[in-house]
């Protein structure tokens, strides 16, 4: 079971003045239950992308294939497809318009068929997990702070309990611990539900701890694709690009040419830590 | 003289319901005091929801204090009169770059302030010109804000702030929507401010990394200041800091972990480049 895609090419308003030619024939096999992150410069489609994995936007030309089905058959349902992959969208809290915050975490499932005490069952145990303060739940969405609102829409979605998760820079706004508690979460219902997740990031220090699998776009396009070590040891082409490597890359790469042997592929800082202390433990 | 000074300010928002009863009384700010002198490099921490913004709306008076008080450049904002003196002084930048502008080209998006307030035309090409340059955007003074990246944007906007000629500007997160060049773009131009034009700055941010460079820190949590420091001296209580939902940058981290570890490396590191001497000697 995955989802392909297969050279799925993408134009905003095409044949008139402002086309923009969004996705140049990306192909990617995404395979069940994998981490993924997806890193790029502003503007180079991540968001475009992901917006056609769950069908909210239709490839120009190519084809997407979820569980060997081809989506855009006239006869596949769309609507199907949208409660098996999740999207948490870039700014969710644009999306926040229930009365409470309860309520508004309640809808997706509702909307799904669930009954109104299993829908409550989940926006529960969603609320939870996003650790929004219990005395809020009952609040308008609207009066809450910004990092707040990001934690009600991400509720929302995971309410859903989808197969296939997708977040757009899902931790923007977010306050230190509120940042490791949602990807934790993220990570554990990887680990448990076995979870496909999609993770888009400006943030090089939390794909390189999360994610197994990661995808660099440069205008369009699939720049890199491997595991983040083998893309954080491309950290000179990603600079081209507008992104970097994380800090302790950076600072193996800076020892190394002081003449220490570390591993200067060290992307996560348990790894650099292991190698200094290794390094310094062996002298 | 402060450019700025809080003491025992006091946010409650208050909720009613139809009839005008109080349903519930949210405390955002709780006694705060802070002071920023002119020139300063100030930097606030704190949790979602510990009361950052709300501080930083009273700066331009978008909020009152519901106690306490607060002067902006020696002047109090409850009094009336004072409210436009204080607007034209503090300017603010918010989170989102798509949200701030206005105008289809970009430089009758930075003249945009200036001209609202009666400025002539002569006067306001000048400035223009100047706060573009000054956030390194001149030569994209005729094209459209929205071909531009996350982090132009964000300098735009810092430009139309720039062009009101303000003592202080307030950024409130504005590096979360951006890539790492562009956060690195944006702070670079709020540090060549600062320190070459002697702009007040406060900085709101969730990433420790920016902080660093800052000349003081201020903590917040539940609606309180709880640490003041440089960025070298809040930065070494890594714990107390984890306490307040809050983290040191990578580095430090690991400067920290490697002295757990019982190598001699020294408190407080906050870049790389000190790491490695202290590795390297
Ligand atoms: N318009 C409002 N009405 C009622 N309560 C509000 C309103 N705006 C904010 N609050 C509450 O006031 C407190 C402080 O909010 P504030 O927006 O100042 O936090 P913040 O530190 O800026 O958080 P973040 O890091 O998420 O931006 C929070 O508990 C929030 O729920
Ligand atoms: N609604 C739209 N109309 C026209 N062009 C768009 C639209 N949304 C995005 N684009 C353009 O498509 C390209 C990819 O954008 P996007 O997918 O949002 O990138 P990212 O998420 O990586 O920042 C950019 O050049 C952007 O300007
Ligand atoms: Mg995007
Ligand atoms: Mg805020």
């Amino acid at each position: 079971m995955s989802m392909i895609l297969d050279k799925v090419d993408y134009k905003y308003s095409p044949g008139t003045a402002y086309e923009k030619h969004a996705l140049r024939e990306v192909s990617l096999k995404i395979e069940d239950g994998q981490f993924i992150g997806v890193i790029g410069h502003t503007g180079s489609g991540k968001s475009t992308l992901i917006q056609h994995l769950n069908g909210l936007m239709k490839a120009t030309s190519g084809a997407i294939y979820y569980n060997g089905e081809d989506i855009y058959d006239k006869d596949y349902d769309l609507r199907k497809l949208r409660q098996k992959v999740g999207l948490v969208f870039q700014y969710p809290e644009h999306q926040l318009f229930e009365t409470t915050i309860f309520k508004d975490v309640c809808f997706g499932p509702k909307n799904k068929g669930l009954s109104q005490k299993d829908a409550e069952l989940k926006a529960f145990e969603a609320l939870r997990a996003v650790g929004l303060p219990e005395n809020l739940w009952y609040q308008s969405p609207f009066e809450l702070s910004g990092g707040q609102k990001r934690r009600v829409a991400i509720a929302g979605v995971l309410a859903m309990k989808p197969e296939m998760l997708i977040l757009d820079e899902p931790t923007a706004g977010l306050d230190p611990k509120g940042r490791d508690e949602i990807l934790d979460q993220v990570a554990k219902m990887h680990r448990e539900w076995k979870m496909t997740v999609i993770l888009v990031s400006h943030s090089m220090e939390d794909v390189a701890n999360y994610v197994e699998r990661l995808i660099v776009m440069n205008r369009g396009k699939v720049m890199l694709d491997g595991t983040p070590r083998e893309v954080f040891a491309h950290y000179k082409e990603l600079e081209e690009v507008g992104l970097s490597a994380p800090q302790v890359t950076y600072l193996m790469h800076e020892l190394r040419r002081k003449g220490l042997s570390v591993d200067v592929n060290a992307t996560t800082l348990e790894e650099a830590k292991d190698s200094i202390l290794k390094t310094f433990g062996a002298k | 003289m402060n450019f700025i000074e809080a003491r025992k300010l006091v946010h409650e928002y208050i909720r009613r319901d139809e009839e005008g009863n109080v349903e519930s009384i949210q405390t955002a700010l709780d006694h705060v005091d802070i002071d920023v002198k002119p020139g300063e490099f100030v930097a606030v921490l704190g949790h979602n929801g510990s009361g950052k913004s709300t501080f930083a709306k009273h700066l331009n008076v978008l909020l009152v204090p519901t106690e306490g008080t607060l002067w902006v450049d020696g002047k109090d904002v409850t009094e009336e009169e004072n409210l436009w003196d204080i607007r034209k002084n503090a300017g603010m930048v918010f989170q989102n770059p798509d949200n701030q502008i206005i105008a289809s080209v970009v430089e009758e998006d930075v003249g945009f302030g200036p001209e609202n307030i009666g400025i002539p035309t002569e006067e306001i090409l000048k400035r223009v010109d100047k706060s573009l340059k000054s956030v390194g955007m001149l030569e994209y003074r005729e094209h459209s804000p929205n071909k531009l990246s996350g982090g132009q944007k964000q300098r735009v906007a810092i430009a139309g702030v720039m062009a009101m000629e303000p003592k202080c500007i307030v950024l409130d997160e504005p590096t979360a929507m951006l890539d790492p060049n562009g956060r690195k773009e944006v702070l670079d131009a709020v540090e060549r401010l600062n320190q070459e034009k002697g702009v007040t700055i406060i900085l709101i941010t969730h990433y420790m990394e920016e902080v660093v460079r800052a000349d003081r820190v201020y903590v917040m949590d539940q609606g309180k200041v709880v640490m003041e420091g440089t960025p070298r001296e809040v930065f070494s209580q890594v714990d107390t800091l984890k306490k307040y939902r809050l983290d040191v940058p990578q580095i430090t981290l690991l400067a920290h972990e490697l002295r757990q570890a019982g190598m001699a490396v020294p408190k407080g590191i906050l870049t790389r480049q000190e790491l490695v001497e202290a590795l390297c000697q």
